[in-house]
């Protein structure tokens, strides 16, 4: 009965004005609830934080740059999270982060909307890095060329006798499709690097979340077979070597391998900043690309041959 | 208006005034809420429906990174998890309800009751971890399949999840059955197990229906376990083994996909058709819940 005494009371007394207030302060909260995200946008290394996100195949190297430059400049923070080369493309557009890590290259699409918002992505090509095909160390399969991973993942080779190996059925492992190894290996290997092709992914891939779940699923299930970045493949796993075709070398992926071109599968790994950098955000990058490079082979990566 | 017998009540001071208001409006900002977010849901959804052909839009391949944008492979993956995922939980959880209710000595119920709303605060990643470490690789070297990470996995994991909310609301229901109930059903001469099963458990079904639609709604819901342990393969899933086969959710969907999309694309708007989709089912579904609690048979003192 409460309710309705104070309802009566409202309306009778003094009410107008007074659920008119509470209103409004309602709605004052709520539009400056709208409003604040934009006042946060940060302003690229003006600051002395530096945030950087993107790739899952670069965010160990990413980390271990970052700590490694935190420890020779400690008046500078960066902070590195992962979730996919889109991921870190869009929270860059987005005006987010101030530095995006990308296993693939920026796509037109990326570009366009950048250049609605009047962003110039600035592209710096940091590491070199194998994609290498991993099976379940129980599987005697131990070389495969790259048509017969394209006829794999399209579904047409389903079983691991196809390939000399056990009478058993072959688990299809791929990164997610916010990946750029996914955009890489579907254009790369499944199409041949064939612009043309519509191949696409057989819809019983199995989608893993993240590196880690590649792994897991390689790691305990003899049927499976994955691809993922060098820097990813623990030893409890077996890397295949690839062949581009049944008359060429099979080629096993390595720091010399990737460097002298013999291993078919092997990319750039980038970093983008939103227009050109300056202060620590320069410096950063500047180290990345010289000094920086001492770390890569460290984290299964091949570093850049020339100085840039 | 002013000579309404309000006039002649003593005015009330400012301070209940505030708070009244403060509650009203914590009350009714739930439903204020609910309603933001589903015109936002709309607002960022309903453009797919234009920008995609509905033959697309309804077909059977999802590539959204290559303009396939069928849905149909989700939705009936998610229907496939949750439903298998409630099959296995409601005879468990209404066993152990009537265990905790109706059989257990006083001390057990005393033990199990806060050790299951414990079970209710497991994080879904520690279960989807311990899915994909554990019950995995178990399901496949026990059902000799060749990937454990199947929609029987996920719908395991979901059924334990869903369990908590089962047996917590069914044992409350059980609870509201008088005690005269079940002291017919023994005069009578039934077994206190015939009582159990042909007097309490009927009379407590409706809120017992209700502990089901709860626990569907927790599990269509949920994402990170089921992201983790059911593959993620956007196949249809037709045939009698596409439960022990990988599939692709609309929850992990847009979990996986909506960190990715620039936003305003055909991506973006598809992630949200999605979103659209799911808020319908659980609203369906908490609309039928809601009904089966209002409507409930006053019969025989049951309340």
């Amino acid at each position: 009965m409460k309710w309705a005494t104070g309802l009566e009371f409202a309306r009778a007394r003094q009410a107008p004005w007074r659920s008119l207030l509470v209103w409004l302060i309602l709605l004052g909260i709520l539009l400056s609830g709208c409003s604040a995200p934009q006042q946060s946008t940060p302003q690229p290394g003006s600051s002395r934080t530096i945030i950087n996100k993107g790739s899952d195949t670069l965010v160990n190297l990413a980390l271990a740059w970052a700590e490694a430059y935190m420890a020779l400049h400690p008046e500078v923070t960066i902070s590195v999270t992962g979730g996919g080369s889109g991921t870190g493309l869009t929270a860059m557009l987005n005006g987010t982060i101030d530095l995006a890590n990308a296993s693939r290259s920026i796509k037109q699409e990326e570009l366009d909307q950048a250049a609605k918002l009047g962003i110039e992505p600035i592209e710096y090509v940091v590491a070199l890095d194998a994609i290498a095909i991993v099976v379940n160390l129980e599987n005697p399969v131990d070389r495969i060329t790259l048509p017969q991973l394209s006829a794999i993942y399209t579904g047409q080779i389903t079983n691991w006798s196809q390939l000399g190996g056990d009478n058993l059925p072959i688990v299809l492992l791929s990164r997610e499709s916010n990946s750029g190894t996914y955009v890489y290996f579907l254009e790369n290997v499944i199409r041949l690097g064939d612009s043309d092709s519509k191949l696409l992914f057989a819809p019983d891939t199995l989608l893993m979340p993240s590196s880690e779940g590649i792994s897991v699923e390689v790691r305990q299930n003899p049927n499976a077979i994955g691809y993922d970045g060098l820097g990813y493949v623990t030893p409890d796993q077996k890397v295949l070597a690839v062949a581009i075709d049944e008359n060429s070398p099979y080629v096993k992926p390595s720091v010399e391998t990737v460097n002298d071109g013999s291993y078919p599968i092997s990319r750039e790994l980038y970093m983008y900043t939103p227009g050109e950098p300056s202060g620590e955000l320069a410096a950063y990058l500047e180290w990345i690309r010289t000094d920086g490079q001492e770390l890569i082979p460290k984290l299964g990566f091949v570093p850049l041959i020339d100085e840039p | 208006m002013m000579t309404s017998p309000v006039d002649r009540r003593e005015p009330i001071k400012l301070g209940a005034f505030l708070i009244e208001w403060f509650v009203r409006l914590a009350g009714l900002s739930t439903i204020g809420f609910v309603i933001l977010i589903f015109f936002f849901l709309l607002r960022e959804g309903i453009p797919a429906l234009f920008e995609v052909p509905l033959s697309n839009l309804f077909g059977t391949a999802w590539y959204p990174t290559f303009g396939y944008y069928g849905t149909i492979p989700l939705i009936l993956g998610s229907l496939l998890v949750t439903l298998t995922a409630v099959v296995i939980a409601l005879p468990l959880g209404i066993a152990s309800a009537v265990f905790v209710r109706e059989v257990a000595p006083n001390w057990v119920r005393e033990v199990l009751k806060p050790l299951i709303e414990v079970l209710a605060g497991i994080p879904s990643v520690v279960l989807g971890f311990f899915g994909m470490t554990i019950l995995v690789p178990a399901i496949r070297t026990l059902l000799n399949i060749p990937t454990g990470l199947t929609a029987f996995s996920g719908a395991l994991v979901l059924a334990y999840m869903a369990l908590p909310t089962i047996i917590s609301v069914a044992e409350d229901a059980l609870d509201a059955v008088p005690k005269s109930y079940r002291d017919a059903g023994l005069a009578m001469g039934a077994t206190r197990w015939q009582t159990i099963w042909r007097v309490v458990v009927p009379a407590a079904r409706s809120g017992i229906v209700t502990a089901v639609m709860l626990g569907l709604g927790r599990a269509i819901g949920e994402t990170m376990a089921v992201m983790m342990i059911t593959g993620n393969a956007a196949r249809m899933p037709l045939g009698l083994d596409a439960l022990f086969k990988p599939v692709r959710t609309m929850t992990a969907t847009v979990a996986a996909e909506m960190g990715e999309v620039a936003q305003g694309s055909v991506h973006y708007h598809v992630l949200f058709g999605i979103g659209i989709i799911l808020f319908l089912v659980t609203f369906v579904i908490n609309l039928f819940a809601a009904k089966s609690i209002f409507k409930k048979r006053y019969r025989g003192g049951l309340r």
